[in-house]
């Protein structure tokens, strides 16, 4: 029934231990962006500038009902028609990039909204500018509500990577879909990429969860 | 375009008050809540706000503080505008840079005293020093453990706001409030959510300030015995509207309004 073949699945490590890297690193790159540009998002949602909300939000609402798939074609193939011609890592970073950053931004508000009004006040009576209240009051107290969710997409954003594949990252699943046409054996590569995903986002999910406590209790918030 | 003519760009001579308020109203949609408030307090001055709840008494330190806007009229802040600025020879509506120019002569204590829970006791007060008035961490440090110490919370700095009693944090509150030097301090309702048997801490503080500084301090309270004890003036507010005022001997002793005595009484069997 199996026929796994060990020297096979020897030979072509080394090439999926590269694209494991190159998984890796997208996933680092494109949190990187949606960590940051996420937090401007959520914080364009609270301006005092009504139009601003209005796009802000109509925008992170519109991301986020269609399909990430679809947004990385967009950027890739209809950039050009635009005149934006992008590499597909600079199309993909971008895509993944901006598409997990409407989710973290939602993750933000839900812990931006969960610190209390008094907080506000109290930086407002010490006469704080804005950037002030939100780097040194509202945000600190965010982020631990905001773990989990945060942690959540970092696994969510890895696993989101093999998109990637379909405008020619090399990425795990670009790299085993490649293995499995030239030697017409797919079980190996397939299975391996499998457990490299399983061994990344387990201990991932752990270290993440740690860090939650670990952040709180240096907050002095229990 | 409101006419501004009647109020001028700044208050001069020798008797101007350290807070005006002129004619300040204040509404939530179709409700009034402030009424054409005029109230002056002079430099130095204790003024102490009574009254039933919902009378505008926490409305009036929140205009203040600029945590509310008014409907009309100027509150004045050390003889200039803090409410508006001067332009083109008329007060307009201020901006933000405005107030945050202005902001700095006013400090404030609040009922359940917001305290930063990620920073400690020493920290929550070296904030403001070193983020808005741009001291180095070692002048901000003296002067925040200066502070501590006058309000007895020296030995315990190091110590996150979830690890202190209400009494201590509202201590601290109060040290955080005057690291920033302000000319006026709020303080509302700084003793309605402590446990009764440390209600006496934090007043004793304010006893301190009141006898050793020179503040000028407004006081929105519940406490009859405390404002009688320590204020120069107590203010009665009855439905946006000062319904009375006078030294505490004259109204507690005597008052004139018979919707003060009517509050008076009522505390009194309340207590
Ligand atoms: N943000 C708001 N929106 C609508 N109404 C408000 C708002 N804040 C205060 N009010 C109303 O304004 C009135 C005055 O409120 P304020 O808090 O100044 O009363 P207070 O004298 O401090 O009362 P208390 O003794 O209960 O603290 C009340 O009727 C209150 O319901
Ligand atoms: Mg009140």
């Amino acid at each position: 029934m199996f026929d796994w073949k060990w020297e096979f699945a020897w030979e072509i490590l080394p090439r999926l231990v590269v694209a494991t890297g190159n998984t890796l690193l997208a996933a680092g790159a494109g949190y990187a962006i949606a960590l940051v540009l996420g937090l401007f998002l959520a914080i364009a949602q609270r301006s005092p500038s009504r139009a601003l909300t209005f796009v802000v939000r109509e925008l992170v609402e519109f991301i986020r009902s269609t399909p990430l798939l679809l947004q990385i074609f967009f950027v890739f193939y209809v950039g050009p028609q635009f005149g934006i011609r992008l590499s597909p890592w600079m199309s993909g970073m971008i895509a993944i990039g901006l598409h997990y950053a409407c989710y973290l931004s939602e993750v933000y508000r839900g812990g931006i909204d969960s610190v209390p009004k008094g907080q506000w006040e109290a930086a407002i009576a010490l006469n704080m500018t804005t950037l002030q209240k939100y780097c040194r009051v509202i945000i600190p107290q965010a982020i631990p509500s905001a773990l989990s969710g945060m942690g959540n997409y970092l696994v969510g954003i890895f696993k989101d990577t093999p998109m990637l594949s379909v405008i020619g990252v090399a990425e795990l699943i670009h790299t085993a879909n490649a293995i499995g046409s030239e030697h017409y054996r797919f079980l190996e590569p397939y299975t391996m990429v499998g457990i490299l995903f399983l061994a990344i986002s387990l201990p991932a999910a752990g270290l993440i969860r740690l860090m939650e406590g670990r952040v709180r209790r240096k907050m002095g918030l229990k | 375009m409101l006419d501004m003519s009647g109020f001028p760009l700044e208050l001069s001579g020798e008797n101007t008050p350290m807070v005006s308020f002129r004619k300040v109203r204040k509404s939530y949609g179709t409700l009034t809540v402030l009424d054409d408030l005029d109230l002056d307090i002079n430099a130095g001055e204790m003024v102490s706000i009574i009254g039933p709840s919902g009378s505008g008494k926490t409305t009036v330190l929140r205009m203040l503080m600029t945590l509310e806007q008014i409907n009309s009229g100027v509150i004045y802040v050390d003889g200039k505008p803090l409410t508006h600025m001067p332009k083109g020879g008329q007060l307009v509506p201020a901006n933000e840079r405005h107030l945050h120019s202005r902001r700095s002569d006013i400090g404030m204590c609040f009922q359940h005293f917001n305290l930063f829970p990620h920073m400690t006791a020493l920290e929550n007060c070296m904030e403001g020093p070193v983020q808005v008035l741009g001291l180095s961490k070692a002048e901000a440090r003296d002067r925040s453990e200066e502070l501590l110490e006058l309000v007895g919370m020296i030995a315990k700095k190091d110590q996150h706001p979830s690890r202190l009693s209400g009494g201590q944090q509202q201590r601290v509150a109060i040290a955080r409030a005057l690291a920033m030097r302000p000319k006026v301090m709020l303080f509302d309702e700084v003793t309605s959510a402590l446990d009764p048997e440390v209600i006496g801490e934090v007043t004793n503080v304010i006893r301190g300030l009141v006898s050793e500084h020179n503040l000028t301090m407004l006081m929105v309270t519940h406490q009859m015995g405390f404002a009688r004890d320590i204020s120069d003036r107590i203010c009665f507010f009855y439905g946006g509207k000062i319904e009375e005022q006078g030294h505490p001997s004259e109204l507690f002793g005597n008052p004139q309004r018979e919707r003060t005595q009517q509050f008076l009484s009522a505390v009194r069997e309340a207590v």
